[in-house]
This record gives structure tokens, C-alpha cells and sequence, in this order.
């Protein structure tokens, strides 16, 4: 695994730790630039953190059109993972990149206490 | 918006850089600024300043990193309230190219751009003939040059 800031080690250690989770990662909501990971060698960091920020601001348009407020948490399944993500309140993503039978309940519940954590 | 190219070989690398990184204004052009291919651009004037200024801001940042005595620097990005100017070299058989992009925050980021240029540097490395550096412009063909290029890129 590649290592993360000392600040943020420890809140993206206890995403990791979950079973089935590859990587964690924070990422500039604005910009799609990697402030901090934690990622299984494989796992190309940049280009998941640009993409992920690029359609999660799309995605926050789409909820601002619809009506139904800001997104609190987004769970992508693909064939061989899955891509979950939460915004904290800073415009910081908080991203896990997973195996595709990951208790994904568990890894949300880690994902909403790192984005509390990093405000 | 029209993607127009001087040299041929450059245009299928830049379109696709385009679209996936979502920039609004590009210019690709050689160390000196003279420019290859652009995107995005309705005037020629526009892109003669743009390539003027992109071409001086490489040479003074090439400058501050020789005295740095440091390599020089692999890119620049300036970040406004609604757009971001991104600028940045590509090694290619035909010697040295400085890329200037230009991205709305809203359709596009400075971490999409990033990804999407160094595709877009292999792309080129891969495409451009492998005959040699072009030869450099006379001061007494520039404006002739200068002119050929600028209808090839607006399409007169």
C-alpha cells in the first residue's frame, strides 16, 4: 500500500482496514487532485481521483436539478469492485475502491466517519 | 468549436485530448510559439497573443528552473474563479512542443486535464514523424509563414 499524509493516516488506516477494501483515498472535490491515499499497488490513484471528482460534481448537479439536496453517499458495482464515495463538508471525497462482495454497509459507515473527520 | 492542425499529425492526438478533457481552448505549438494546431480559437489574433504569451511564460519558467539549476519544470497551471490555464511541455520527434490548455471549472478540473495530458504526450510521442526537429523560421519568412499557418488553422 502507498502511504498517506501523517494527519490523514489514520482516518484513511480505518477505511482500509475494512475486509475487501483495496484503497482509500481523499480527494479535492474541486479539483480531482489526491490529497492523501492509501492504495494497494495496481490501483492508479490520479486517474481515479480525477474521474471520481469529475462525475461527482456531475452528479451533485444532477441532485441540485432534481430537487433532493446534496449527495451524502454514492456506491458505484461494477463486474470486479466497486467505487464508493462520500462527500465531506469541505469539498474533500472521501473515495474506498473495493472488491465487489465488500460488506458495503460497513465501509460507508467507515466512509462517513472519515468525512466527518476531515470536516 | 473546430480543431484545426498545421502539421497533420497532430490533430487525431489533439481532438481526442479534447474530449476527454473537456478544455475549452487549446494551442499546441513549438518552443518559440509557433503554433501547430489549435482548438477552440475564432480569431487569429487570439491565438497569435496566446501563443506569444504561452511561449514567454515557458521561457521564463525554463529560465528560473536553469537557475535553480533544477530540470525544468514539467508544468504550470494558473486557477481563476471560472476557468484554468494549464501549460506544459511534450517531448515528440519533432523536437520540443509547449501545450497551452485552457478549462472551464465547471465543464472540466486541473486533475482531468492532467490525466488526460499525459495520454495526450504519449499520443504525440507516438504520432510524430521521426525525421528530424523542423527546421527554424528566418526572420524573413516569418510573416509569410505566420500567414500560411493562420489560414491553415482558421481554414481560408
Amino acid at each position: 500500500m502507498t502511504s498517506a499524509p501523517a494527519g490523514y493516516g489514520r482516518t484513511l488506516d480505518l477505511v482500509t482496514r475494512v475486509r475487501g477494501v483495496r484503497g482509500a483515498m481523499l480527494v479535492s472535490g474541486d479539483d480531482g487532485l489526491v490529497v492523501a491515499e492509501h492504495l494497494m499497488e495496481g490501483i492508479k490513484g490520479p486517474a481515479v481521483a480525477a474521474l471520481a471528482a469529475s462525475l461527482a460534481n456531475r452528479l451533485r448537479r444532477a441532485m441540485e436539478a432534481a430537487g433532493v439536496g446534496a449527495s451524502v453517499f454514492w456506491h458505484l458495482q461494477a463486474e470486479q469492485g466497486a467505487l464508493l464515495v462520500v462527500p465531506a463538508t469541505s469539498g474533500i471525497l472521501v473515495v474506498a475502491v473495493a472488491e465487489p462482495d465488500v460488506n458495503v454497509g460497513l465501509v460507508r459507515l467507515e466512509l462517513l466517519r472519515a468525512a466527518e473527520a476531515v470536516g | 468549436m473546430t480543431t484545426r492542425a498545421v502539421e497533420a499529425w497532430t490533430l487525431e492526438p489533439l481532438v481526442k485530448f479534447v474530449k476527454e478533457a473537456g478544455a475549452r481552448l487549446v494551442l499546441l505549438m513549438t518552443s518559440a510559439g509557433q503554433v501547430l494546431a489549435q482548438h477552440g480559437f475564432s480569431r487569429a489574433v487570439d491565438v497569435m497573443s496566446a501563443a506569444a504569451l504561452g511561449a514567454a511564460i515557458m521561457a521564463s519558467t525554463d529560465e528560473i528552473a536553469r537557475q535553480l539549476r533544477q530540470p525544468p519544470f514539467a508544468a504550470l497551471n494558473h486557477q481563476g474563479d471560472r476557468h484554468g490555464i494549464f501549460l506544459a511541455a511534450v517531448a515528440t520527434g519533432r523536437g520540443r512542443l509547449v501545450a497551452l490548455v485552457v478549462y472551464d471549472l465547471d465543464a472540466s478540473s486541473l486533475g482531468l486535464v492532467q490525466l488526460f495530458f499525459e495520454q495526450l504526450a504519449a499520443d504525440l510521442q507516438a504520432a510524430s514523424p521521426t525525421e528530424g526537429v523542423p527546421k527554424q523560421v528566418l526572420a524573413a519568412d516569418f510573416e509569410r509563414q505566420l500567414s500560411e499557418s493562420l489560414n491553415t488553422l482558421f481554414g481560408r
